[in-house]
């Protein structure tokens, strides 16, 4: 029958210079391993640092340059929209604000806060020479470029199966990078393998999810699965189990509760910068991923889904915040406030409208930004056996080290909501989208919520200024160029966006469609 | 004039202050130039504000010194600032109160900020030294302050009235007794609990305005024109009520204020009281009234209630209380209460009554917890037993305590009485049985400040006063300048109100008149005949 017919492949038609951003830094990646395996040694550091830096540039300014493009391309597998675009961009910030956190050699007294050998038991011989080797390796620069090519692809993913490949290849790099820390090896090797089996989990849920929905809808495209949900009526089960499969495993990579319970570890085990990275660019790129799955595939079928999100955006907020309460180490704190936010952005998504997406992009943009720069200062106050995030040694920080408290006070107050930091601009537009598709209940949640994470929040300024200095104070380093450059970037960005976000929400309120 | 834009200047001024206070005070060797400056900052900004008192003219325009500008086009935020008779009083008073909190609290000592309260166990925290940077804070409290009152955007006030916490956090936690971490905490999470359900408030408002126009606004003009179905003017009213509660505060929203009037610094508690404070009943007055009148009226006894418990409550916790500042703190707790009783009466009189009760209880409470302090720097304790004859070795202290606590129970002469008395009178009218029930109160701060006086000032000298005798001199010059002024107000809006009452009157009137569209009854020969004698 047809099958014969079928099977005569066409070459699909490629719009190459569309997809230009994405090939850019999947083909740096390619050139970054093969610099680690042939350039010589001394060489390897600057070379990687430059090609990254240089990829990401370079496919920033693709992004640019093809930003009139609005469709479809390889026979409608990938979706190069506005939407697409502003996130493939906001990736590469995060990308390029987390390469240069990657590229600080002042941090640790071995010029990298990366591990030479990632593999190395814990405790055996090696790895105690390990300990006090000079040795540098800079694998995490194509790693990083690998997982920034993933992210852009999954942004832009409009069918489910190129959605899936993306998802493994942002994940598997980040896998490695959570081991990679150079000091506390136990706990950086056990926040990796947990990462790695949680996230295999997902994805095995999110491959069933795609199954049922292709057997729901007979199709993968994002478009049919839409038409399918509008028309066909008497199969809800399979539509409904395909759906809640494919969104767990999204929610896992966006950090949702109940799907969270790896993030603190995760984060407390991985090197500052890499937690940094994970929070603002993978979280970023999953919730771009749940809006296009959402919006396009299942914004005909509101009422399936927007109940169970909100109730997954409750959840997360009540568990950020409550849990948030009782943490005494910082990077689980940023965790915890990363799984709140998380339901704060949800919040916005349940509007499923463009005013919807407008502020999930914005607001996860706004987080990012202050989610790494909190992660970059966090990676400077440090002890003999790295970085010092107890709550304790950020005591008195207010006298000892002035800037870096008031940075630390600033991305603090963007996170509580305070107004005139970008965190209050996200909040309001995203509840504001909520509550005008009618989930006013859900705004008056989130608000008293976002009440509670204040407190830790606060706490933390607290520490700072009112509190005197340990006895045995950490040692605060001081940073090199690109940790501080990153620092006052985000810093700035994150009260600049709250003083003057028009042109940003002009941007994300431009870039709201998405085309399937 | 009337364009003049005085309060563009009124924010820029103190933030320009703010700026150059902690750039010089970033020396040691220059702390006390830094203070200076921030005083000079501050007076100006009082000069600033008596011009555009002198300017404004009660009988023209609702809003006068209007200033508009673009801000977030992509959500229809301006910058837009104005103000009404009730607005301009509360600027001036904030330009008033904050020279004379930076001159109270020009050493680190001054006013015993480091003291903690009786029988508490913690060890005293070394004050902090750095007045200069307490000053700094304070400009950047005052630019806030300013732009609460001044703004008439809501998206602009409600920016304002959260960011107004920053600094009043900073300055609570930083320079207050032992507790202060944990009191500047609760500060600002009572608040930002009640900004966050007001913001939802100001969402809902927002989306009503989108839906019913097609043009987004957060216009407070045109957010009041809004015609809104009962259900959503009780919601957006709930919303903005509880926000302001907190602030006001209303009784049960109170718990934070004694904590963070006790543990903080006096001079942070002047302005938390005087001006934060007000922010609440402004609120009410601004917001509430016009935007949700129908739900004003209808929920009236409600609030009520609570204003009327606020008033006993309040007296009784003072009567009982043994820590002076706190007694302090709780006697304002009694005051809001006739404010809000004033302003939920619906009748000119007490609406102009509860904004002039607005500035005469910044003036006189703001002294009253001057003199405290300066009380409690001599003594080093706050605990009201350990004081005893202090007219015998400081009588000008003692005297200007007296005056405060006249002022403050609101003796005839005193400013305090008129306000009080218009309130009473005016909410008689039409809500007999709450303002009898208030008359109560005043009997019982009667009872408080004379017991207090008596305790503290009268009698034979206590061990404490006789061991630290040569700590009690009595007024410096500089505590002299501090206080002077405001007993000068104290009498002088005593006796002849007229300047402030006939600013407020038209504002009051257009707010209910105008906007929630009520009419004055018809008074009784006799209240009209005294109510003349005390208004006009």
């Amino acid at each position: 029958m047809s099958i014969l017919a079928a099977s005569v492949l066409q070459a699909p038609s490629i719009a190459y210079s569309s997809l230009s951003p994405i090939l850019i830094i999947l083909g740096a990646a390619c050139i970054g391993v093969l610099v680690e395996a042939f350039v010589p040694a001394a060489a390897r550091f600057p070379s990687q640092v430059g090609l990254s830096i240089v990829s990401i540039v370079a496919s920033f300014i693709a992004v640019f340059a093809v930003r009139s493009h609005n469709g479809l391309t390889m026979a409608g597998a990938i979706s190069i929209d506005s939407p697409a675009l502003v996130s493939m961009g906001a990736i590469l910030v995060f990308g390029l604000l987390a390469t240069m956190l990657f590229a600080d050699r002042s941090l640790d007294s071995a010029g990298s806060v990366f591990v030479a050998e990632a593999a190395m038991p814990v405790g055996s011989r090696s790895d105690r020479a390990l300990l006090t080797s000079e040795r540098v390796q800079t694998e995490v620069f194509p790693l990083s470029l690998f997982s920034i090519g993933g992210m852009m692809v999954f942004v832009a993913a409009n069918n489910l199966l190129v959605m899936f490949i993306a998802l493994e290849v942002l994940s598997l790099p980040l896998y490695l990078m959570a081991g990679l820390s150079r000091r506390k090896r136990l706990l950086s090797q056990e926040a990796a393998l947990k990462y790695f089996l949680l996230g295999a989990f997902a994805s095995g849920f999110f491959v069933y999810g795609l199954a049922l929905i292709y057997g729901f809808a007979g199709s993968i495209e994002l478009r049919a699965i839409s038409t399918a949900s509008r028309t066909i009526t008497d199969h809800d089960s399979l539509l409904i189990l395909g759906m809640a499969l494919l969104l767990v495993g999204l929610l896992f990579k966006a950090g949702v509760a109940p799907f969270h319970s790896w993030s603190p570890d995760v984060y407390q085990g991985s090197p500052s910068p890499v937690a940094g990275f994970m929070a603002a660019a993978t979280k970023f790129a999953a919730f771009i991923a749940i809006l296009r799955l959402m919006y396009v595939a299942f914004s005909g079928v509101p009422g399936v889904w927007t109940p169970v999100i909100s109730w997954i955006a409750i959840i997360s907020m009540v568990v950020g915040a409550l849990i948030g309460l009782a943490q005494t180490d910082l990077k689980r704190l940023l965790a915890y406030s990363s799984i709140a936010h998380a339901g704060f952005i949800l919040v916005g998504v349940t509007a499923n409208s463009v005013a919807g997406t407008a502020a999930t992009l914005f607001y996860t943009f706004t987080y990012g930004l202050s989610a790494i720069g909190a992660f970059a200062l966090l990676s400077i106050v440090r002890r003999e056996d790295g970085e010092a995030t107890n709550m304790d040694d950020w005591k008195g920080m207010g006298k000892r080290s002035p800037m870096i408290a008031a940075a630390m006070t600033v991305m603090m107050l963007s996170m509580t909501g305070v107004p005139l930091t970008a965190g209050f601009i996200g909040k309001l537009q995203s509840f504001t989208a909520a509550s005008a598709s009618g989930h006013v209940w859900l705004i008056v949640v989130a608000l008293v919520l976002s009440a509670i994470t204040a407190v830790y929040y606060l706490r933390v300024i607290v520490f700072m200024y009112f509190y005197d200095a340990q006895s045995d104070p950490a040692t605060i380093v001081l940073p090199g160029t690109p940790t501080t450059s990153v620092i006052a970037i985000t810093t700035f960005a994150t009260v600049l966006l709250g003083v003057i976000p028009g042109p940003l929400l002009h941007l994300v309120e431009v870039a709201s469609r998405f085309v399937a | 004039m009337s364009n003049f834009p005085f309060l563009l200047l009124l924010l820029l001024l103190p933030l320009a202050g703010a700026i150059l206070v902690t750039v010089i005070g970033r020396d040691p060797q220059s702390k006390d130039l830094a203070k200076k400056v921030a005083v000079g900052a501050s007076l100006l900004e009082l000069l600033l504000a008596i011009l555009m008192w002198v300017s404004f003219k009660p009988t023209g325009p609702r809003l006068q010194f209007v200033t508009s500008f673009n801000w977030i086009t992509a959500i229809g935020a301006k910058f837009s600032l104005g103000t009404d008779g009730i607005a301009l009083v509360m600027l001036v008073l904030i330009a008033l109160l904050v020279p004379i909190v930076m001159i109270a609290s020009w050493n680190h000592n001054s006013l015993g900020d480091e003291i903690n309260a009786p029988d508490s166990t913690d060890p005293q925290l070394a004050p902090s030294n750095d007045v200069a940077r307490l000053f700094a804070w304070i400009l950047v409290l005052e630019v806030c302050m300013v732009g609460v009152f001044a703004a008439t955007d809501v998206f602009l006030f409600y920016i304002f009235f959260e960011i107004m916490l920053v600094p009043m956090y900073f300055i609570i936690g930083g320079y207050g007794a032992s507790q202060r971490r944990a009191a500047a905490m609760k500060f600002f999470i009572y608040s930002l609990v009640g900004g966050l359900v007001m913001l939802a408030s100001v969402i809902g408002l927002y989306v009503i305005s989108k839906q019913d126009t097609g043009k987004p606004t957060f216009s407070w003009d045109a957010l009041r024109q809004l015609d809104l179905s009962h259900t959503q003017q009780v919601w957006i009213f709930l919303g903005f009520f509880v926000a302001f509660a907190i602030k006001a505060p209303l009784v049960p929203f109170h718990t934070w204020l004694p904590k963070a009037g006790a543990e903080g610094p006096v001079g942070g508690s002047v302005l938390l009281l005087g001006i934060l404070d007000k922010v609440g009943t402004f609120g009410f007055l601004r917001y509430c009234l016009p935007i949700a009148p129908w739900a004003s009226q209808k929920l009236a006894p409600l609030v009520l209630v609570l204003a009327v418990i606020g008033i006993i409550y309040g007296a009784f916790q003072a009567i009982g209380a043994d820590d002076i500042k706190r007694l302090v703190t709780y006697t304002s707790i009694a005051h809001f209460g006739f404010i809000v009783l004033g302003i939920f009466a619906f009748t000119t009189q007490a609406g102009t009554g509860a904004v002039l009760y607005m500035v005469n209880h910044g003036i006189s409470t703001g002294m009253m917890f001057l003199v405290v302090g300066m009380v409690v720097a001599r003594g080093g304790s706050r605990r009201v037993r350990d004081y005893g004859g202090i007219f015998l070795v400081a009588p000008l202290l003692a005297g200007f305590f007296v005056i405060a606590g006249m002022a403050s129970l609101a003796l005839p002469g005193t400013n305090s009485f008129v306000s009080e008395f218009l309130v009473l009178i005016g909410s008689y009218g039409t809500e007999p049985v709450f303002t009898i029930i208030a008359t109560g109160g005043i009997v019982m701060s009667a009872l408080y400040v004379l017991w207090l006086i008596q305790r503290t000032l009268h009698g034979p000298e206590s061990p404490l006063v006789v061991a630290r005798k040569k700590l009690f001199g009595d007024l410096s010059k500089r505590e002299l300048w501090v206080l002077s002024p405001l007993v000068a107000l104290i009498l002088v809006f005593g006796v002849y109100p007229k300047p402030i009452t006939d600013v407020i009157k038209p504002a009051v009137e257009a707010t209910l008149h105008t906007d929630v569209g009520v009419k004055d009854p018809v008074p009784t020969v006799g209240a009209a005949a005294i109510s003349d004698g005390g208004s006009k």
